[in-house]
């Protein structure tokens, strides 16, 4: 295979890696921008999803797309409420305080990665794919399922834009995002739009994970990557824009691939920790955000 | 008796029943016991930046893991003995703080948490990708020779205990000293109200950079103590996991409080080790405990003593 060729590849799976860094960036990103909450267990919400497709994969018999479909809308939807749980027993009594939540949500991200272990084991189990044909280049075959991947990614990612922008709902949380306070005393439930907005963004990430598992496989450390890129694609993004979200995951999703495709993925993470540290040190208000 | 003899009583004090513990204690415990107190040391340095400068970092592995690798490197590579490869793991931890410190004490909060928490995974990164030379994930084992101390062999029991507790002792003395100096209320100042602080003049960026290079020092002493001690060398010290946990052992024992990180290292090590004998989700003990503590005792347990009734603890 020439280079031309295995260039399209990284690209390709940069694309998919970018597609799915997204979904679970603008999560995280969401909870910040409207809570200011930093979440550690962002990535567990992200385990959590794959954990809860592949039981309810495995539950459902008959064709996998059957399971896969019922894994897409039930897997965000319980990862959701275990985040709405989480908020309204630990971060709404904390006062949303920064630095403590910080701390919980470190406590957060142990109890569901262990909780994982406990109750699905250490196994990595695999879901099917809803289908398997391939798209044939002249020089290799490349997954449907993953352009489907990507697809359904632009697909979400445009619908929470819609919601975020058209919606009531979406306008007051944009309303607390810009003043707490003021939003109070317009009669805003803060404390509700701060669980919906928690319970939103791990959904985002159970989406993710879920669209993902097919080709990867589910395991109780799967977390720590996603985060870990999370955090670097939210904060060269610009911390709380979402825009600069999206444009940093393409950035971070495909330069992840290509450079770990000619090069080694430590690598490529050890230049992006490095990078993440310096921006928030030089340019806090990230690579692509506004001036603060 | 005054205030200062109370505490060098209280201290002193806790060091002898410390020692008697080393003796009398069953061989396990007293295993335990020592790696604790090495542990502890770690904790003590995270207490100075955390619990007496308010400086919440989340990135302490990385000195440790200086202070590992320097003692470690020193040893498998150039062959060095106990002493210069010891005091290099000391240095090293110090000078891996002070240039973090430079650059991520510009930022502060929740900022300086994340640049902190960076840094480290890129430091444990960096031990993974140079695997010919650091052993990667496999680590290394600390050689004999390197291990010998005016002639005794650190791998056998008792010499480990003696140098686990002399490592302490001083640490805790030379902690206490600091929280009682000028110096220390300077860094006390700077948590209770940095503006202040700097209205009267204080440097704020050059006093957190020295407590951040006396914090990193301990790391690096108790890095460099743990491998020597327990003869091996891993990545797996250089994780978040080693950040997370001198930040528990402070929470648990009392931030701001000289003993809370031992008593924190005490309950949060045996809390660990009795829930590993009943289940491989034993790091669940560690989730639970952050969580608990930070919603319903952030002074941990000797900050509950000195509001109630020690008001004098330092």
């Amino acid at each position: 295979m020439g280079f031309g060729p295995f260039l399209l590849l990284a690209l390709l799976e940069g694309t998919v890696a970018a597609a799915v860094l997204a979904l679970t960036a603008v999560g995280l990103s969401l909870v910040f921008g409207v809570m200011r909450v930093v979440n550690v267990a962002h990535g567990e919400f992200f385990m959590l999803g794959a954990v809860v497709a592949w039981f309810v994969a495995a539950a459902v018999p008959g064709h996998a797309a059957m399971g896969f479909m019922l894994a897409l809308v039930v897997a965000p939807l319980v990862v959701a409420g275990v985040a709405a749980l989480a908020d309204w027993l630990v971060l709404k009594r904390l006062n949303y305080d920064p630095e403590a939540t910080i701390v919980a949500t470190i406590g957060l991200l142990y109890i569901l990665q262990q909780s994982a272990l406990t109750f699905f084991g250490p196994t990595p189990r695999p879901v099917e794919a809803p289908f398997t044909w391939r798209i044939q280049t002249p020089w290799f075959g490349y997954s449907g399922y993953k352009l489907f991947v990507v697809l359904a990614a632009i697909a979400i990612l445009l619908a929470v834009w819609a919601f975020m922008t058209r919606t009531r709902a979406g306008l007051v949380m944009r309303a607390t995002q810009v003043d707490r306070q003021t939003a109070r005393a317009f009669g805003i439930n803060v404390d509700r739009v701060y669980a919906g907005t928690f319970a939103l963004g791990a959904g985002l990430a159970a989406v993710a994970a879920v669209l993902v598992v097919p080709v990867s496989q589910a395991h109780y450390l799967m977390g720590g990557d996603p985060l870990l890129l999370s955090f670097i694609v939210v904060i060269i993004g610009g911390l709380g824009s979402l825009r600069g979200t999206l444009v940093a995951a393409l950035v971070i999703g495909l330069g992840d691939g290509v450079i770990s495709m000619f090069f080694s993925p430590t690598l490529a993470k050890i230049i992006a920790t490095l990078l993440v540290a310096l921006v928030l040190v030089f340019r806090p208000q990230g690579l692509f955000g506004a001036k603060a | 008796m005054s205030v200062t003899g109370k505490i060098w009583a209280l201290h002193l004090g806790v060091l002898v029943m410390l020692a008697v513990a080393q003796a009398v204690l069953p061989a396990y415990h007293a295993n335990n016991l020592a790696r604790i107190m090495v542990l502890a040391v770690f904790a003590m340095g995270y207490n100075i930046a955390f619990g007496y400068t308010g400086l919440l970092s989340l990135g302490h592995a990385l000195f440790f893991g200086f202070g590992m690798y320097g003692m470690g490197l020193a040893v498998w590579q150039v062959e060095w003995t106990f002493f210069p490869a010891v005091v290099l793991g000391l240095l090293a931890g110090g000078a891996s703080a002070a240039a973090v410190g430079m650059l991520a004490l510009r930022t502060a909060g929740v900022s300086f948490m994340i640049v902190t928490l960076m840094f480290a995974q890129a430091g444990y990164l960096t031990v993974l990708y140079f695997n010919q030379y650091t052993g990667g994930d496999q680590g290394f084992a600390v050689e004999a020779f390197a291990r010998q101390v005016f002639g005794y062999d650190l791998a056998q029991d008792t010499p480990r205990a003696v140098a686990a507790f002399v490592l302490f002792a001083v640490a805790l003395v030379l902690n206490l000293v600091l929280v009682r100096s000028r110096f220390g209320r300077v860094m006390a100042a700077m948590r209770e109200n940095e503006e202040r602080s700097r209205m009267l003049g204080y440097d704020v960026f050059h006093v957190k950079l020295r407590v951040m290079v006396i914090s990193g020092l301990y790391a690096g002493a108790a890095g460099a103590a743990f491998g020597v001690l327990f003869g091996y060398v891993g990545a797996n010290f250089a994780t978040v996991q080693y950040s997370i946990l001198p930040m528990l052992y402070v929470l648990m024992g009392g931030a701001g409080v000289v003993l809370g990180p031992l008593l924190g290292a005490v309950v949060m090590f045996y809390l660990i080790d009795i829930a590993s004998g009943l289940t491989s989700a034993h790091l669940l003990v560690v989730g639970v405990a952050l969580v608990v503590l930070v919603l319903f005792a952030p002074r941990g347990l000797l900050g509950m003593v000195r509001e109630r009734w020690l008001p004098w603890l330092p």
